[in-house]
């Protein structure tokens, strides 16, 4: 608790992010530039995995590692606020929906631009991830949508958290019903990334990029938790203006 | 802690269906409708019926509890009842479920019994694993007015609720809604599915009256 504490103070925080966050959009961008240009130039295709278009693989895959990496962070930092009532950790949960259904979205397309060639369809319904990650997509939108129908910042703080929370307990049902609905009717063309084998050549081109990503995620979630965080100042020193007015 | 309050929420509820011109006969029609538009939209080739019909089943159950549930807790907001179980010290999550439970036996129920002749309709035999059906039909709802009933907590007191309640409780039916068609299909899985209905279902029971409870602490402030 020692860490989360110091973290919970706000100007603690504004004064590491001023720095911290401009560092992980270069380096995050200086890896994903990288990653890219040795999984699109570089790397040989694989034919296995249908040509070029398994180059789709070093957007795709950190999409997925930061869409389910997000919706924890979310439901952590609900939990952390539900139990403690840190400012900070709804700031941050707050933060973290818009961008998590940004990357869900992103890896719901790239995998749909993959699996259009390879699987001769744009959306596969027997394929587990697919609707995993869909369902997670209906999870991000349903705690925005609520969040922003309540009246009051505090409001949406606590409706947002018990949400998060209700989700979370509800992620491993989910994704062991869908498991079993998808397993019903096993697709001997279904294609793993992530395979028995995956050559060295692959993996780090994929781990640079992976990385390169959630430093890019980190950096964002700061720069908007920054934003709230002024925001918040902002009407709380209108409101003293006024009441001296 | 007496159990009052929470019996008397239970009866309000179910009197509160009952009045009101229709009462309980609107979520019938609604289901009614829902299912019927069905062949209407997609044609009336009889196998395609039987083969669609219990997941049309499903869907509409589904939406007809979305429905039904807009206005559960709305009231008890509006009027200060919520106020005064808190007030009270009363089990507001024993009384969540309760009411939730009520709700399902004028509007969850009553459409589980109907699916036989639905099913029918759908050109479904006649038989007794119908019966059978509309016990799965029962327990599957039981889940979604759970599941739902939190969304509707969390909407209380927002205008227009019915369109958010959809959205929050649309992940939290997958489960459901999956061993439930599973459940339909019968034979391939035996009592499995059947039985990880029931168990998600009590899962529901079990965690969803807390999950309401806190939301309409919330909307009490």
């Amino acid at each position: 608790m020692g860490m989360l504490s110091a973290f919970a103070n706000p100007h603690r925080f504004l004064a590491l992010s001023n720095w911290l966050a401009p560092l992980f959009y270069g380096v995050g961008a200086a890896m994903i530039a990288w990653g890219l240009w040795q999984g699109l130039w570089v790397v040989p295709k694989d034919d296995y995995q249908g040509g070029d278009i398994m180059r789709v693989m070093f957007i795709h895959v950190p999409a997925a590692w930061l869409a389910m990496a997000s919706y924890s962070g979310m439901a952590a930092a609900s939990f952390i606020w539900f139990i403690w009532r840190h400012e900070l950790a709804d700031i941050a949960a707050k933060a973290i929906a818009p961008l998590g259904a940004v990357w869900t979205a992103l890896c719901l397309a790239t995998g749909s631009i993959w699996g259009k060639p390879t699987w001769g369809t744009w959306w596969q319904w027997d394929d587990a991830r697919m609707m995993s990650v869909l369902f997670l997509f209906f999870l991000f939108l349903g705690y925005m949508a609520l969040r922003a129908a309540m009246d009051s910042r505090q409001k949406a703080a606590r409706a947002g958290a018990i949400l998060a929370m209700v989700g979370a307990l509800n992620v491993p049902l989910i994704k062991f019903s869908v498991d079993m609905f998808t397993s019903l009717h096993q697709d001997a063309s279904v294609i793993t990334v992530d395979g028995p084998k995956m050559a060295a050549v692959y993996l780090w081109p994929l781990m640079m990029s992976g990385l390169g990503h959630m430093l890019l995620f980190g950096g964002l979630v700061m720069t908007l938790m920054r934003a709230e965080i002024w925001t918040r100042r902002a009407a709380r020193q209108r409101a003293r203006l006024l009441a001296g007015a | 802690m007496s159990p009052k309050p929470i019996l008397s929420a239970f009866r309000q509820a179910l009197s509160e269906a009952w009045a009101g011109g229709a009462g309980a006969l609107l979520p019938l029609g609604f289901f009614a409708g829902a299912a019927v538009l069905v062949p209407l939209g997609i044609g009336t080739e009889p196998g395609m019926l039987r083969a669609v019909g219990p997941g049309i089943l499903w869907v509409s159950l589904a939406l007809s509890s979305l429905v039904t549930l807009e206005r559960i807790f709305q009231s008890d907001v509006e009027d200060g009842t919520l106020d005064l179980w808190l007030q009270a010290g009363a089990p507001v999550s024993a009384i969540a479920a309760a009411k939730t439970f009520a709700h399902w036996l004028t509007a969850g129920l009553p459409l589980a019994l109907m699916s036989p002749v639905l099913a029918l309709m759908f050109q479904a035999e006649a038989s007794l694993s119908l019966l059978t059906g509309a016990l799965i039909y029962g327990l599957g709802g039981l889940a979604f007015f759970f599941w739902g009933g939190v969304g509707a907590a969390l909407s209380a007191t927002v205008r227009r609720g019915g369109l958010l309640i959809a959205l929050i409780a649309l992940p939290l039916y997958v489960p459901t809604a999956i061993f439930g068609s599973m459940a339909m299909r019968g034979a391939a899985f035996g009592d499995t599915a059947p039985l990880l209905l029931a168990a998600s279902t009590l899962f529901a029971l079990a965690a969803a009256p807390f999950a309401m409870a806190a939301a309409l602490r919330l909307a009490a402030d």
